[in-house]
């Protein structure tokens, strides 16, 4: 049986230069205890030093696994690790069977302690020093394993501008704003006994419980009761969980209140009606109240807002496009995603100015379905389309355009109101029935989605072609 | 009016506070105060420093700036017609207790809301006031969430983003008509509306401040829908969550039980809060977020899910044609709709049969939980047989109802 011995409870260290030594020798798990007791007359055989004879290698989350391991207060956790490092010598691949019991066993009490850590992180509670020169605060805490030391930079991090103290049964660390310092264990006595605050911590931990959802077995999991004893507000426990009940039932039995009626009176005062009345709107600011309120169709209920058309009131040329996408939905402006960028630019290059122009949508609200945690476009559809064109029609009657144009088929469906074939319409004006020219072309998002680069040149060449058409019979060029 | 001391002031705000069940403190950037003046760091896990006999997480010092409204919400205890107690924090005293709270590690941050006074935009100044104070004044790099009052303006929306860690808008009630009914003064397009402006100004920031290494602007937002306040359904709520998330890109959807408040409304019911409901709207959302489930596999709208099992095992039941699963060979995407195996444990079979044939017991140590899962799934040494096929599973699934000491 070999002796080997450790310089304390949480000596890594210590620990991987003895079992490096002890595996480069051939001594099986079985064959080593395990201690950090001091004996006077150390009897075992000395510890080869590691050297040439010790040199192989541990997958690095191995030695991850370990220095966590070793913090936790379980007897046989050196043992464990040094079975493991003795295994991975046969089975390289061990580390990465998560089912093993063994691994299973590791990895438990690694989480044991980071668990341990995060909860020391959590429920430890500083209290001012009475006296002290600058403001400096102290805290007792007892750590379920031993993070002490491994935790304190933590607190180094997130109190860098505070001298503090942390006292445990294990160890002392203290930071003075420059270094930290890892003393003996201490004992409750050498902190202070009270801070003002711990009141106001109450009143906030007892105001923020609602008794109406009492459930004391899940504050346990989290809070274990072995933290309670150092926690200033856990003192309130029992007497809130024994009220509860009959709070809440206070509650119940109350019954509801009538409000004031100067009260009652106001507030109808202030509802909004956001019903539509359904009246011909008289003019565009009309338009959009209406539009955000509108019900002739399903499609607002998904959608975030209306969106109406925007530009010059009197415009002589007027673009329709199909809907707003997910950027104009969020934006509550027409053509301001990728498919109004590519219509800016070829409205630019056919030299058309935008703010002499009006554009909208046959469709004020965005269609679209879900595809995991996106937004995919969807076509609206004929119905749709139709219900719409209150809209479409109320801001032709309005802007009384000289040329309209139809971006699209679902553009041309909702200003001719019969399907309109792009292809063999684009390129010639189309005399509509109110006396206005249209012309119908490629939707800027068509273009977008052409996967060949040449069809798509050409395409967006006929695209700058049509607007600037446009252009020259609206007398913008 | 009488002065209240700080004590008692606390006690009402926080008090009016504890109905907002949003609590998390994660999510934010990696930040420290060593190179500051103040206290403060985030380092992406939130920490829970306190659990209330409700079990509920203590991570903030949730409070309201004031609990005066000029608003009358039906489910809310401070609507303008309600008798509670009212108080009003002043922005210094927030300042000051957060930041004693903080140095005491009570607490990781702020959550602030308030109540509606004078206007939106008044009440949104105020409280961006409490946060620009902290963040400027006293180099506080601790978490600070901010609700944002829908009818404030784009900008002080835009500057509560430079100073907070995340930000929320309630939207309360999963059906606009309802909201419309209940909350007369708020309007739905508003608030969707608000969470639409800050999804883009949290995605434009987004890349500079990766570039940046730092934040330079709110990381996500989040909602909350009280549940059994008005008659929506199940399949009605989910909707309106897959359709906030798609949409808004939301960090979480909060599900609050509606609970019964002191001075209550005549209009909604006074009764326990339907806290299993609540639950099973949670495991639900999980797994649209996180287990590739769309909503109307889950639920159909009008519909409710079934108390008695978890969402997860409903589905299956519903669709015992894709089981049983060989652990050893399935796709993730396959396991992760395995009851009883949770995205943990997929993972960690994942690693695990590449090195070995999984049994059992294995499945066990990996933290799959048997009871819920062995129906469903073929190993090296166990196969369900006609157990999946079974009318009486659901009832072998279900565990049996406690009985209680009259």
């Amino acid at each position: 049986m070999r002796v080997a011995r450790l310089a304390s409870e949480i000596d890594f260290a210590g620990w991987r230069a003895a079992a490096r030594a002890l595996r480069a020798e051939g001594v099986a798990p079985e064959a080593v205890v395990w201690t950090v007791e001091r004996e006077l007359f150390d009897l075992e055989t000395p510890l080869a030093p590691s050297g040439a004879s010790a040199n192989f290698t541990v997958p690095a989350a191995f030695v991850e696994l370990a220095e966590q391991v070793v913090q936790n207060r379980a007897s046989d956790r050196f043992a464990l690790l040094y079975r493991i490092l003795w295994r991975l010598e046969r089975e390289p691949r061990l580390i990465d069977n998560p089912a093993d019991p063994d691994m299973t066993r590791a990895r438990d009490m690694a989480k044991a302690v980071s668990r341990a850590a995060h909860k020391m992180k959590a429920f430890l509670r500083f209290r001012l020093v009475e006296g002290a020169a600058t403001e400096t605060y102290a805290a007792w805490f007892e750590p379920a394993h031993r993070v002490t030391e491994a935790t304190a930079p933590f607190f180094v991090r997130r109190f860098t501008n505070m001298d503090w103290t942390i006292l445990t049964p294990d160890a002392c660390v203290a930071w003075d704003r420059q270094r930290l310092t890892v003393s003996e264990g201490a004992d409750p006595a050498d902190a202070p006994s009270e801070d003002a605050q711990e009141e106001l911590w109450r009143t906030y931990y007892a105001s923020i419980f609602n008794p109406a959802r009492l459930n004391p077995r899940q504050m346990r999991q989290e809070m274990p009761k072995r933290y309670w004893r150092n926690l200033p507000e856990a003192a309130l426990i029992p007497e809130l969980i024994e009220t509860a009940q009959e709070r809440a039932a206070a509650m119940v039995a109350a019954g509801p209140s009538k409000p004031p009626e100067r009260k009652l009176k106001a507030a109808l005062r202030h509802a909004r009606d956001a019903s539509y009345d359904g009246s011909l709107p008289g003019s565009l600011d009309d338009i959009a109240t209406g539009v955000e309120v509108c019900r002739r169709c399903d499609l607002w209920r998904d959608a975030t807002q209306g969106v109406p058309g925007e530009g010059a009131a009197r415009a002589p040329l007027m673009f329709v496009g199909e809907q707003p996408g997910d950027q104009e939905d969020l934006a509550g402006r027409p053509f301001v995603g990728p498919a109004g960028q590519v219509f800016e630019k070829a409205l630019a290059e056919a030299g058309v100015a935008r703010d002499r122009t009006y554009v909208t949508n046959a469709v004020k609200h965005f269609k679209h379905a879900l595809r995991g945690k996106r937004r995919i476009h969807k076509t609206p559809d004929r119905g749709e389309v139709t219900a719409c064109r209150w809209w479409l029609d109320a801001e032709r009657r309005l802007v009384k355009p000289r040329v309209i144009v139809m971006l699209g088929a679902t553009a041309a469906l909702g200003v001719i109101g019969k399907p309109t074939p792009i292809g063999a319409n684009r390129g010639k004006a189309l005399a509509l029935p109110d006396k206005t020219q249209g012309l119908v072309t490629y939707h800027p998002s068509f273009l977008l989605r052409l996967p060949d680069a040449e069809a798509k040149a050409r395409a967006y060449a006929e695209f700058v072609e049509d607007l600037r058409l446009a252009g020259e019979l609206a007398q913008l060029i | 009016m009488a002065v209240l001391d700080l004590r008692r002031k606390l006690a009402i705000l926080s008090d009016a506070a504890k109905y907002d069940a949003s609590c998390a403190s994660s999510g934010a950037e990696k930040r420290s105060s060593v190179d500051g003046k103040g206290v403060g760091s985030t380092e992406g896990m939130g920490i829970c420093h306190a659990y209330a006999p409700d079990g509920r997480c203590i991570s903030l010092l949730k409070i309201l700036l004031t609990n005066f409204c000029i608003y009358d919400c039906a489910y809310c205890i401070n609507r303008v017609s309600s008798n509670t107690p009212r108080a009003r924090f002043t922005v210094k005293e927030v300042v000051d207790l957060t930041l004693n709270f903080y140095k005491r590690n009570y607490i990781e941050g702020l959550f602030l809301s308030s109540g509606v006074i004078r206007t939106g935009d008044y009440t949104m100044e105020e409280m961006v006031r409490v946060a620009k104070s902290l963040r400027l004044d006293h180099d506080f790099r601790g978490y600070i969430h901010l609700k944002l009052i829908p009818e404030a303006s784009p900008e002080l929306a835009a500057e509560a983003g430079l100073y907070a860690d995340r930000v929320s808008i309630n939207i309360e009630l999963p059906r606009d008509d309802s909201l419309a009914d209940l909350a007369p003064e708020k309007s739905p397009t508003d608030i969707k509306r608000a969470m639409g402006r800050m999804r883009q100004a949290i995605d434009d920031h987004a890349e500079p401040a990766r570039k940046a290494g730092r934040r330079s602007f709110a990381r996500s937002q989040s909602t909350q829908l009280i549940v059994g306040a008005d008659d929506a359904r199940d399949g009605d709520i989910l909707a309106r969550s897959a359709n906030l998330y798609g949409a808004y890109r939301l960090g979480r959807v909060y599900y609050s039980a509606f609970s019964p408040i002191p001075d209550a409304s005549h209009r909604l019911p006074l009764a326990r809060p339907p806290l299993l409901r609540e639950h099973r709207l949670y495991q639900a959302d999980w797994l649209m977020r996180f287990y590739g489930f769309e909503r109307p596999e889950i639920v159909a709208e009008g519909e409710d899910l079934d108390l008695t099992v978890d969402p997860k095992t409903s589905w299956a039941l519903r669709n015992r044609a894709s089981f049983p699963v060989h652990v050893q060979t399935a796709d993730k995407e396959t396991l992760l709709r395995v009851p009883g195996l949770g995205a943990k444990a997929v993972e960690r079979i994942l690693a695990a049969r590449k090195v070995t044939r999984l049994t059992l017991d294995d499945l066990k140590r990996v933290g799959a939980v048997l009871k819920r899962a062995r129906a469903f799934v073929v190993t090296a040494d166990w196969t369900p047989g006609a157990l999946a096929d079974r009318d009486s599973l659901k009832a072998a699934l279900v565990p049996p109802q406690q009985l209680s000491l009259f």
